[in-house]
């Protein structure tokens, strides 16, 4: 199969590879796909109390079009809001990267990295709100 | 410095030998007649050279001449052996065993014979309907009518149902974890209505060797005729048809150093097997297979196989060497690899191995200097991990994770050694973005979470 130009580029110098502290209150921790399936997305951000995406960190397992989606929504996701990031669509990624039909999963999947993360961070968030009151 | 890139998918296909080369030239220059020419001087010259490749060939597996049909190549001998025994044998039986391993060409000609088998007892079914219900069957009244009449259960049907029906019933049978068959099992796995047993020489993918002289000793004792699918292999494991009581055997001449496009089906003469041709006309090979012989093809087929007999004790030990540096080199450096399927019954110039938490096609992406294969959903149009692999139990995750390397006559040490340096590292820096290794290095168990499958 051919990739694109773009798939390559983030394939061989993947943006914003890493983990951030996960117990850390300001971290969502977005994990998606499945090993049996061939891509496991693992995206993290970390988000100011004023709903910022500061930081952005990802480790994926999968092929060179999985990584790419996910390199380029760490780009992408940094410096925007949280509900910013939240409009992130897929076809943005597929259209990015020009991924052929067959990769369009993993596009999805990145899409569904951000959600999974940003759940993550306002669910910790709410937990520590029902503490504190 | 090593030459880029650097072939290692020998499975696949082999680069053409410059000797075989050189012998064809001369056939698809001034030598150009047909073989089937018998009266002039460009035909004899043609058969001459045919006959020449056909000693060839057959020397290479233990045959005598008269044994060697020309084929387009393996998957052809392989439908004309199938299809050819079931319709030869039709008033025998109809029964055949074979492995969920085997290549394509077996599997999905004998998923074409259950096919053809499954409509005629549906079309029997009907007309058995409609004598028991008095009536025409039409599709309004069919399911009515069958609700009133149990068919299955008839007499009469049941008998019709035995008669032969022009395709197959068909048995495929597990391996072990090993990727081999199980004697006990096959055995076991034989009915009075058993004809062929297909089983093959070495697997495309994993290397394994079944034990063939085993299988064909159990097959001529049961009276069941035995093909064997020996397009892996031959010229670097000894394959004898002889020795090892082989009925019918594949064999492919681009696997070998040879052409792509020719091909061969042995079929024993003593004791006598006979097969019905799938491709009717001029009444080439002994009405086997009819159409003008490809000669230069079949020359550079038959130099093939003499370079492959002749070489072969050689070439044997240097794959070996060669593949256990591979193996050793990726093995000592990094964790967490498994080789799949067994070691020990494996072609010498195969390696086939897991990199756990390393996805395939991306490795491959990684090392894009080195034509290897994977059994990665990814790189195949179906989405499916490697159905061979999954055979064997190997869990999906490592089937998305392995990768094949097919060592062959014109791989050099120096290349072995560049590919072992390149992959560790790929495989590194893969791991180091993998949330599944990660995971795995902090202990946590990846089977206990939940994932989303999608």
């Amino acid at each position: 199969m051919a990739y694109s130009d773009k798939v390559i580029e983030h394939y061989e110098n993947p943006r914003n590879v890493g983990t951030l502290d996960k117990e850390d209150p300001n971290v969502g921790t977005g994990l998606v796909g499945a090993p049996a399936c061939g891509d496991v997305m693992r995206l993290q951000l970390k988000i100011s109390e004023d709903g910022l995406i500061e930081d952005a960190r990802f480790k994926t397992f999968g092929c060179g079009s999985a990584i790419a989606s996910s390199s380029l929504v760490t780009e992408w996701v940094k410096g925007k809001t949280v509900d910013q990031a939240m409009t992130i669509s897929n076809k943005d990624v597929a259209r990015e990267l020009s991924l052929p039909p067959v990769k369009i999963h993993c596009s999805v999947l990145a899409e569904d990295a951000i959600k999974a993360a940003i759940e993550d961070f306002k669910k910790k968030r709410a937990a520590r709100q029902a503490k504190a009151s | 410095m090593v030459k880029l890139p650097i072939y290692m998918d020998n499975h696949a296909t082999t680069p053409l030998d410059p000797r075989v080369l050189e012998a064809m030239l001369p056939y698809l220059r001034e030598d150009f007649g047909n073989a089937a020419s018998r009266n002039h001087v460009f035909g004899w010259k043609a058969e001459a050279a045919v006959n020449k490749a056909r000693q060839q060939v057959a020397e290479l597996i233990g045959a005598a001449e008269q044994e060697i049909v020309f084929t387009s190549g393996a998957t052809e001998s392989d439908n004309l052996a199938i299809k050819g025994v079931i319709e030869f044998y039709k008033s025998k039986g109809d029964h055949i065993i074979t492995l969920k391993t085997e290549h394509k060409a077996i599997l999905d000609t004998c998923k074409r014979l259950e096919r053809v088998r499954q409509e005629r007892l549906d079309e029997l079914k009907l007309l058995r309907l409609a004598q028991l219900a008095g009536q025409d069957v039409t599709e309004d009244n069919q399911s009515e009518l069958l609700a009133k009449h149990d068919v299955d259960s008839d007499e009469t049907y049941r008998k019709w149902a035995e008669l032969p029906t022009g395709g197959a019933r068909v048995t495929y049978l597990d391996v072990e974890p090993d990727g081999r068959v199980s004697l006990e099992k096959l055995a076991a796995a034989m009915t009075p209505k058993t004809v062929l047993v297909s089983i093959m020489f070495a697997n495309n993918e994993i290397g394994v060797v079944q034990p063939v002289a085993e299988i064909g000793a159990l097959c001529r004792s049961k009276g069941v005729l035995f093909h064997c699918d020996a397009v892996q292999g031959i010229s670097s494991v000894p394959f004898d048809v002889e020795a090892m009581k082989v009925d019918l055997a594949s064999i492919s001449s681009h696997k070998m150093y040879g052409p792509k496009g020719i091909g061969a089906l042995y079929v024993r003469r003593r004791p006598r097997v006979r097969i019905a041709p799938i491709i009717d006309g001029g009444g080439h090979e002994r009405g086997m297979r009819s159409g003008t012989l490809n000669v230069s093809a079949i020359v550079g087929f038959g130099m093939a196989a003499e370079l492959a007999r002749k070489e072969l004790p050689e070439e044997s030990a240097r794959l070996l060497r060669l593949r256990e540096k591979l193996r050793k080199g990726l093995t000592d450096a990094l964790d967490m690899t498994i080789i799949n399927g067994s070691l020990e019954h494996r072609l010498p110039g195969n390696l086939n191995i897991s990199f756990a938490h390393a996805e395939g096609e991306s490795l491959m992406m990684g090392i894009k200097d080195v034509a290897v294969s994977s059994g990665s959903a990814c790189t195949s149009a179906s989405l499916e991990p490697s159905y061979v692999l999954r055979a064997l139990g190997v869990d999906e995750e490592l089937a998305h994770s392995s990768i094949r390397f097919g060592l062959g006559r014109f791989t050099t040490e120096e290349e072995v050694d560049y590919v072992v340096n390149l992959v560790v590292d790929k495989v590194r820096k893969l791991r180091d973005m993998s949330p599944l290794y990660e995971m795995a290095k902090e202990g946590i168990d990846l089977k206990s979470i939940e994932w989303t499958a999608h």
